[in-house]
């Protein structure tokens, strides 16, 4: 029997432990539970949806990086009513708080996905992309204005009561100043961070690796600077933030814990070892124990500065 | 599809740039299917992250064999392997080849490092169609005809057989292949596979293709690697879980 508490809360939502996985690297679940069960987890993060279905990018989408690669995917999703239709039946056979994420190119799709998801009882929380770098309408030109991102989460907040994370770039100055501004307007907890606007060329053609020319980076490479952003909302707002970026074990989800957050998404890492989140689980219940943690909560912004 | 520690048994340099891998894996040999492909993680390291596709080129008893050239880091590091030691296998992926099917003769059509596939492939086939192999490459060195029967080669610079690409040596063949019932089985480069394509749709052969894209995953859930279908203009099919064999025409290619 577990010696240890690892359940976490986020606003009203408790997890029973930090573990989430990030939307965008979990698809609707089916291949991932291949690997990991499933019931085990914190919670799971859908790929963004928008109100009708999105196409995406045209390849290539993908290149890798030193410690990382960067992605144009381009909000590639079934949009809303295929997903209630097709793709929540297989998520409700699981006992794991789902989270949508939403992201859309107007305030409006923002509000009327929404309106439309609430009603579904599986889905316990919403994250809102306002930070996606990869498309040309919403996306980043939300996420980089502190007044949409008001506007939106005030928006948001009005048709629903379930808990509202707000995911934030990290391409801005002071992310804190947008936390703040989702917390004035009703949002529940912030996640941190979205990918890093990023760009590679070839350099025999001379042309951008990914053929949307920029995209978003992610995986170890950002760590340092999404523990950054995580400290930076931490020291200011006081709002549960869901760390992510570049986590790959045990330790690093400790560490973003320790630099304020609540919970933590794996992301990347799905793509090379998608049973590591049911690893990392076991892992840090070892941790605590060995280090006398009977709470995994108590560690949440316990840096010492 | 699942994650498995197979040992590594040998590595054999075919010719000055290309190598085999001998895996030793029963739990893959006995499900995996021509045409399917393995994801491989080269290092625990973060550098090079994300894991390598490999096709899978044959299946003998036990062992499986993966062929490559080296490309970069990964493959670098795949190529230096210690014997013996254990590949962090991520797979079988993809759907593979459909080798049934109302045909006399199975045609493989490959350019470069694209006949990896084929040695399985031939060895399914062998006994139950006629095989003839057609590959090309850009030089004789480059030319890839391990494992393969009947093979009539071509290379652009006229350095082994046929000078001219592969598809054009199709066409000198024309009437030979029209004279009976066939099905193309290709994989190679995008410039050789856009005239295969022409060459199927003008001539009306039946064209199985194993297709490449980059990936991140290889098995649905990053969606990096789209193609265009022809059937659907509204969404992309996936190379790693629609494919990465499609009917030619299909997909835009």
């Amino acid at each position: 029997m577990s010696t240890v508490d690892l359940s976490v809360k986020i606003g009203s939502l408790t997890l029973r432990n930090p573990i989430m996985l990030a939307s965008g690297t979990v698809g609707y679940g089916n291949e991932m539970a291949e690997f990991t069960d499933l019931n085990k987890l914190g919670a799971i993060v859908t790929k963004s949806l928008s109100l009708k279905p999105r196409k995406g990018n045209p390849p290539q989408r993908i290149v890798e990086t030193p410690a990382g690669m960067l992605n144009a995917i381009g909000l590639a999703n079934v949009g809303v009513e295929v997903f209630l239709k097709e793709k929540i039946p297989f998520l409700k056979k699981f006992d794991v708080p789902l989270i949508c994420n939403i992201a859309a190119s107007t305030f409006e799709e923002y509000v009327e996905c929404t309106k439309i998801l609430t009603e579904e009882e599986t889905i316990k929380a919403f994250e809102i992309n306002v930070s996606c770098p990869n498309v040309r309408e919403g996306g980043l030109s939300f996420g980089n204005n502190i007044n949409s991102v008001a506007t939106i989460t005030e928006k948001v907040r009005a048709v629903t009561n379930k808990p509202i994370i707000m995911k934030l770039s990290p391409n801005v100055s002071y992310i804190a100043e947008f936390a703040k501004a989702a917390k004035d307007n009703g949002a529940d907890a912030v996640s941190a961070i979205n990918t890093l606007v990023g760009a590679a060329f070839n350099i025999f053609t001379r042309k951008p690796k990914i053929q949307n020319v920029t995209g978003g980076l992610s995986g170890p490479a950002i760590k340092p600077v999404a523990i950054a952003k995580v400290l930076e909302i931490s020291r200011q707002v006081d709002l549960p933030i869901i760390g992510i970026g570049g986590i790959m074990d045990w330790r690093d989800v400790i560490e973003f814990m320790i630099a304020g957050s609540s919970a933590v998404q794996i992301g990347t890492l799905n793509f090379i070892d998608p049973s590591a989140p049911g690893k990392i689980i076991t892992q840090l219940e070892d941790y605590c124990i060995k280090i006398g943690v009977e709470n995994i909560s108590s560690l949440i912004a316990s840096y010492q500065l | 599809m699942f994650i498995i520690n197979s040992p590594l048994e040998k590595i054999i340099e075919i010719n000055n740039h290309i190598y085999l891998l001998k895996i030793f894996s029963p739990e893959l040999t006995s499900i995996i299917k021509p045409g399917q492909f393995l994801n491989i993680r080269v290092s625990e390291r973060v550098f090079p992250l994300l894991r390598r596709p490999f096709s899978i080129c044959d299946v003998d008893g036990d062992h499986l064999y993966l062929m490559f050239n080296i490309m970069g880091e990964g493959t670098s590091i795949l190529a230096h392997k210690p014997i013996g030691s254990n590949l962090d296998i991520l797979g079988p992926l993809g759907n593979g080849f459909n080798l049934d099917g109302n045909y006399e003769t199975a045609i493989i059509v490959a350019g470069g490092l694209g006949a990896a596939p084929f040695p399985y492939v031939t060895r399914m086939l062998n006994g139950k169609k006629n095989i003839l192999s057609f590959i090309g490459g850009r030089t004789r060195d480059d030319v890839i005809t391990y494992n393969l029967k009947n093979v009539k080669e071509a290379s652009d610079d006229g350095s082994l057989g046929f000078k001219g690409n592969v598809v054009q040596l199709l066409e000198k063949n024309l009437e030979q292949l029209k004279s009976q019932k066939t099905k193309i089985f290709a994989c190679g480069p995008t410039v050789m596979l856009k005239v295969l394509k022409e060459f199927c749709l003008k001539f009306g052969f039946e064209c199985e293709v194993s297709t490449e894209c980059a990936m991140a995953c290889g098995f649905g859930i990053c969606q990096g690697c789209p193609i265009e279908s022809t059937i659907q203009s509204d969404k992309y099919l996936l190379v790693c879980k629609d494919g990465p064999v499609f009917n030619i025409k299909d997909v835009v290619i």
